[in-house]
């Protein structure tokens, strides 16, 4: 895990629920295979209604056309991010778009276990609301030792709540990777 | 020390004494249960991580239904069921349930409880989020995303933050208007679609008690709604002759202590509540069908693992008797077990499939349909701006398929009422 990340901001309002972040249609690519799973990368968060898509002012698609990466890199997130199904496609999107981390007031369990074990996104919580403070397309830094937020737009500076008991897992990489350096599975 | 019933299962799968909410302990997982869309990214997760070596911590213990997009021309849909039949295949899995042939069963929560799984007092994880479900049973389940299940198929362990529990009693005499579908909707408006993250949502109280295992299923079901970690109701004698007709599988039996403790108690009486809707676009959005009575709507849909049951189907049979739906309604049964059912369950005399085709239904095959919308070709998925009236579990943006789509959740009685009208209708005017 890199200690510095830095990246563009892409803000979205609470209750994010995963077929906003991928739609149940989309769920029949592969994962595994490179070319093929880069669609999830192109529909993420396709399903968000396009006047709360990059707030505050809204009408900013995250992945513009065909392509399935995208300018934004760090996501900010209200209550109850990534609530809804179980799909693990949904931080996996997230990740093939080129998310490193996302920010939000609280998580859905099943969302935030998926990101950890599987290694796909950082999920942070912050204090206070976020999601008002910084703009769509505000330059980030996250250092991810101190556990802090710092909008070089603005100037501001967060703190972010510590990932606490899941940050071995997250350190690992994912639980598999955890799993071998704990001796729990075989490497 | 007193403990909830949630607190007594995962104490006993991690071989401990005792538990307390918030601690992280490591689970021996009794049943693990997949599906299409995630059964062939969970393979691949587990030969990848596992190599050469792989092998499935128990097969006896391994449940795969396909069931989400079964019947449909989508050539990637349909490469995910045949990855699943050659994974059966070859490691010769006895609890598949082949699509095409006599074994297939539908919707994975509806049969798990038919085929025997759902089993008092055991820990069952699922890759699906309404694997809920099966707390009815007095169990703890809950869902997960494919890498832990791939860590379980290879382990049989998982690790698990114990949840604080919250309390839900229903007092009463269940009027006969009202269903548990009512009940849950009720709870999801007081306490919101994140009320319950990381929690276990506890049901008790007279009222539950007196529902069929099918009803105590839509309560548990919709836990996750609420965020709920796990919905959980104790075994009592329904469960017990349930189960017993279904498997010998061995079970045990666990209750909350009087003094556990709880995160938070809720009580009502169902005397005083009245059928209720979640209105567009979240499950939380309640209001009861009297205040939007007359809205419009262009379809009904009763199916899913929250509607799609029998007992679903004889609700809407009791108000579509010889009665003609005004909006096209599309009838998903759950499983092929209640599709059969609808033709051997009479209500006045008739079958139940001749009541819903004579009132104009569409009844297709058993699967998850276009509850979760599904491929472009899913029958009786929402189109533009249509507005469906449905029994299913969730009315997010773009949920059963066009993002322009509003959809209502309430009780098959609502549905049935309102297609009939072609306008939400309360079912008290029918019943």
């Amino acid at each position: 895990m890199k200690n510095r990340i830095e990246g563009k901001a892409y803000v979205l309002g609470d209750n994010i629920d995963t077929d906003q972040i991928i739609p149940a249609e989309h769920l029949v690519y592969s994962l595994s295979d490179e070319e093929e799973s880069k669609k999830y990368g192109q529909f993420a968060l396709s399903s968000v209604p396009l006047e709360q898509a990059g707030l505050p002012d809204g009408g900013i698609p995250f992945i513009k056309g065909d392509n399935h990466l995208s300018e934004f890199s760090i996501m900010i997130g209200g209550s109850n991010f990534g609530c809804g199904s179980s799909r693990e496609h949904a931080p996996f999107a997230l990740q093939k778009a080129g998310v490193k981390i996302v920010i939000a007031e609280s998580y859905a369990r099943i969302f935030y276990r998926n990101a950890v074990d599987g290694g796909f996104v950082i999920p942070y919580e912050c204090t206070g609301k976020l999601k008002q403070e910084i703009c769509t397309g505000d330059l980030l830094e996250i250092d991810v030792d101190r556990n802090i937020l710092k909008n070089n737009t603005s100037g501001k500076e967060y703190h972010l709540k510590p990932l606490g008991d899941v940050l071995p897992i997250v350190e690992a990489g994912g639980i598999f990777e955890y799993a071998r350096k704990t001796g729990m599975i075989e490497s | 020390m007193a403990m909830t019933i949630t607190e007594k299962i995962l104490a006993k799968a991690a071989g401990k004494k005792e538990v307390k909410p918030g601690e992280n302990i490591w689970l021996n997982v009794d049943t693990l249960m997949t599906h299409d869309v995630c059964g062939p990214p969970t393979f691949q997760i587990w030969q990848r991580e596992f190599g050469e070596q792989a092998k499935i911590w128990d097969k006896e213990k391994l449940v795969v239904f396909p069931d989400h997009y079964i019947f449909t021309g989508d050539k990637h849909a349909n490469r995910n069921v045949s990855l699943l039949q050659q994974f059966a295949t070859q490691h010769n899995l006895p609890n598949y349930y082949d699509v095409g042939t006599e074994r297939y069963k539908g919707v994975c929560h509806i049969a798990l409880a038919e085929e025997g799984f759902n089993l008092p007092g055991t820990v069952l994880f699922g890759t699906d989020s309404h694997t809920c479900t099966s707390g009815a049973f007095g169990l703890f389940s809950t869902g997960v995303g494919n890498t832990d299940a791939a860590f379980i198929l290879g382990t049989g362990k998982i690790w698990e933050k114990v949840p604080e529990s919250m309390k839900f009693t229903f007092h009463g005499q269940m009027p006969k208007y009202l269903t548990a579908k009512d009940l849950i909707l009720q709870i999801l408006g007081d306490i919101t679609t994140d009320g319950a993250t990381y929690r276990a949502m506890e049901f008790d109280g007279e009222a539950v008690f007196s529902l069929s295992m099918n009803e105590r299923m839509t309560l548990t079901n919709m836990a996750i709604e609420a965020g709920g970690m796990n919905g959980i109701i104790a075994a009592d004698e329904v469960t017990q002759e349930y189960v017993k007709r279904r498997t010998n599988r061995s079970f045990e039996i666990f209750t909350s202590d009087p003094a556990a403790k709880y995160h938070s108690k809720y009580e009502y009486n169902v005397a005083q509540m009245e059928p209720v809707v979640a209105k567009p676009h979240s499950p939380d959005n309640r209001d009861t069908v009297r205040n939007v009575a007359g809205s419009k709507i262009t379809k009904g849909y009763i199916g899913s693992c929250t509607g799609g049951k029998i007992s679903d189907f004889k609700m809407a049979c009791e108000i579509l008797l010889n009665k003609t739906v005004k909006v096209p309604t599309f009838v998903v049964p759950g499983s092929t077990e209640v599709a059969a059912l609808l033709e051997t369950e009479t209500y006045k005399g008739i079958s139940l499939k001749e009541i819903l085709l004579k009132a104009g239904c569409s009844l297709t095959k058993s699967s998850c349909a276009a509850c979760l919308g599904g491929p472009a070709d899913t029958i009786g998925r929402s189109v533009d701006h249509d507005i469906v009236v449905s029994t299913t579990n969730r009315n997010f943006p773009g949920r059963m398929g066009s993002k322009k789509s509003e959809v209502y959740l309430a009780s098959a009685y609502t549905v049935a009422a309102s297609a009939v009208n072609g306008v939400i209708t309360d079912p008290r005017d029918f019943l």
